[in-house]
């Protein structure tokens, strides 16, 4: 079991163990939100946002989350109050907007020296690099962000499911919105030095995908997300030092493995089960009473912002 | 006939939507106890004027009050049957998860529903007729069935007022059926019902009062009264010819 072992001999190996665990889990758990409400562009806009703030903290020789803390709340809440004019195309806006904010940040380390390789380890992680006080600091953004997203959970459920109602009875839809945004903009930001801004989005996004294939209900959905997550985590960082590849994508990519294996094997959604449904002339899950009309037409797509 | 005491008012209300004046100074008063059609065809504001009952769209001018108090203050108690086609039914959620959203306001925030509440969402399943399919994810119901949840979900909440959003588009005879007896349900119980539909055949077996629109408000009055062709004509403009069989 040397394979296993070895590599935490290395301190900097058994903190990047904690550290990817942790981000999985907080990623598996958010991330639900962000695949059922349809959110990944928005959240790759705040990972592109908060560049600037990575930057400017890097420059001034601070720990990278307060700027993009700073950034990622900002956007956040600039996204939202932009969701709720309904004037202009919401998707060009944060598109033209949070590129741009991306684009300020490259031109801003360029001045510096050393350019390349820092932007590579900004734009990429560098998980192997994290710290012991990094580990606290994720782990206490975890406990927060996790803790409200948990304490919420019917209200965000019950206004990803059908907003109307929720305003019907009278929630504040506008200010729970804004609160998703900024639990989903803090959970990209801690999780940025383990894959960096340009893959951050897989590590919210893959794992509850593959969950949601996996289940029908929303408490399981959740808890397989963040097991596919941790386990894509953990299993990816040992394939990195052990094939010496680039650990963030090792990750990504372990992740995406599990999704197109859950996109296979699912009980009700995967390709086997649907080949085999019509191989026998049976759908699955439809047992209408006799003279019952067939099913209607299907809904739209998850509750926009 | 006196008019009874308004459950619901809506005073001299508006709706913009941008350049478009989507509703014009719409007033009507509909007692409790009272089923309401709002009809028009497309296009003609029902959508618009459930949704600003309901808080969703932001009125340019005018007063909603419920039991002469503002229906803001008050919006625990009222419920919601959206349109089909507006739900998500790939939605991670069984038929108790849905119901069970009627309970939220009553349990409150950062408390989960309790032994309590599952009792109510089933019985209202079983008087809907869904008793013991509570765990079937939503998507594995017929459409007529997919409005039942909804409704038991309205049922749990202990509403003063049920908004229905087109509640019979793709429903057939039986579902229909169970759906009347549940609209006189709560009638019953006091509630006020308003049912936005274009669906003129179900107006006159389902409803007490009529709101007819089409943009600015045609007619309002009691359905025997106020269900007249002159005022679906007015409503309707040239497709009148299908209403004929109206007295």
């Amino acid at each position: 079991m040397n394979w296993l072992t070895d590599p935490l001999q290395y301190p900097f190996m058994q903190r990047a163990l904690i550290e990817v665990a942790i981000i999985g889990a907080l990623c598996g758990l958010v991330g639900c939100f962000v695949v059922l409400r349809g959110l990944a562009f928005i959240g790759d806009a705040l990972a592109h946002a908060v560049f600037p703030g990575v930057v400017l903290s890097y420059i001034a020789g601070r720990s990278i989350l307060i700027g993009a803390f700073v950034f990622g709340s900002l956007t956040a809440i600039g996204i939202g109050l932009l969701s709720r004019s309904r004037r202009v195309t919401e998707d060009s806006a944060i598109g033209v907007v949070f590129v741009s904010f991306f684009a300020v940040g490259v031109v801003i380390l360029s001045r510096e020296g050393g350019f390349r390789q820092d932007l590579s380890s900004l734009l990429f992680g560098n998980i192997l690099g994290v710290s012991r006080n990094d580990v606290v600091a994720t782990l206490l953004v975890a406990i927060v962000v996790g803790g409200v997203l948990l304490a919420l959970l019917k209200e965000f459920t019950l206004i990803a499911f059908d907003p109307t109602m929720a305003r019907a009875a009278g929630y504040p839809v506008f200010a729970l919105d804004i609160l998703l945004l900024l639990l989903v903009s803090a959970t990209i930001v801690v999780s940025l030095q383990t894959v960096g801004n340009i893959l951050i989005l897989a590590l919210v996004v893959t794992p509850p995908a593959a969950a949601r294939l996996l289940t029908d209900r929303l408490g399981r959905m959740m808890l397989a997300s963040v097991a596919i997550a941790i386990a894509s985590g953990v299993a990816g960082l040992y394939i990195s030092y052990h094939a010496a590849t680039a650990t963030g994508a090792t990750i990504v990519l372990t992740a995406t493995a599990a999704f197109l294996v859950s996109l296979v094997v699912a009980p009700n959604h995967g390709l086997l089960a649907n080949y085999r449904q019509s191989r026998s002339g049976h759908h699955h899950a439809h047992h209408y009473h006799a003279g019952e009309e067939v099913e209607g037409p299907r809904g739209h797509g998850p509750q926009p912002l | 006939m006196t008019a009874p005491a308004a459950r619901l008012e809506i005073d001299s209300l508006s709706v913009r939507y941008g350049a478009n004046l989507a509703l014009a100074d719409i007033s009507a008063a509909m007692p409790p106890g009272t089923v309401t059609g709002l009809i028009g065809p497309n296009g003609s504001g029902k959508s618009t004027l459930l949704k600003a009952i309901a808080g969703v769209l932001r009125p340019e001018s005018g007063v909603i009050t419920l039991d002469g108090r503002p229906i803001e203050e008050q919006r625990a108690r009222v419920a919601f049957v959206p349109q089909r086609e507006e739900v998500n039914w790939d939605f991670p959620v069984t038929a108790r998860d849905v119901v069970l959203m009627g309970r939220y306001r009553s349990i409150g925030w950062l408390r989960r529903p309790g032994r309590e509440d599952r009792c109510l969402a089933e019985a209202a399943l079983e008087r809907l007729g869904l008793a013991g399919m509570g765990d079937r994810h939503i998507s594995q119901f017929s459409g007529g069935q997919q409005q039942r949840v909804f409704l038991a979900r309205a049922m749990v909440q202990d509403p003063k007022v049920v908004l229905l959003d087109e509640p019979f588009t793709g429903v057939d005879v039986h579902n229909r059926a169970v759906f009347h007896q549940a609209i006189r349900e709560f009638a019953a119980q006091g509630v006020t019902v308003l049912i936005a539909t274009h669906d003129l055949s179900e107006v006159q077996a389902t409803t007490d009062y009529v709101l007819c629109l089409n943009r600015r408000m045609i007619a309002f009055g009691p359905t025997a009264s106020a269900y007249t062709i002159e005022n679906l004509r007015a409503t309707f403009g040239g497709q009148v010819a299908v209403f004929e069989t109206v007295s």
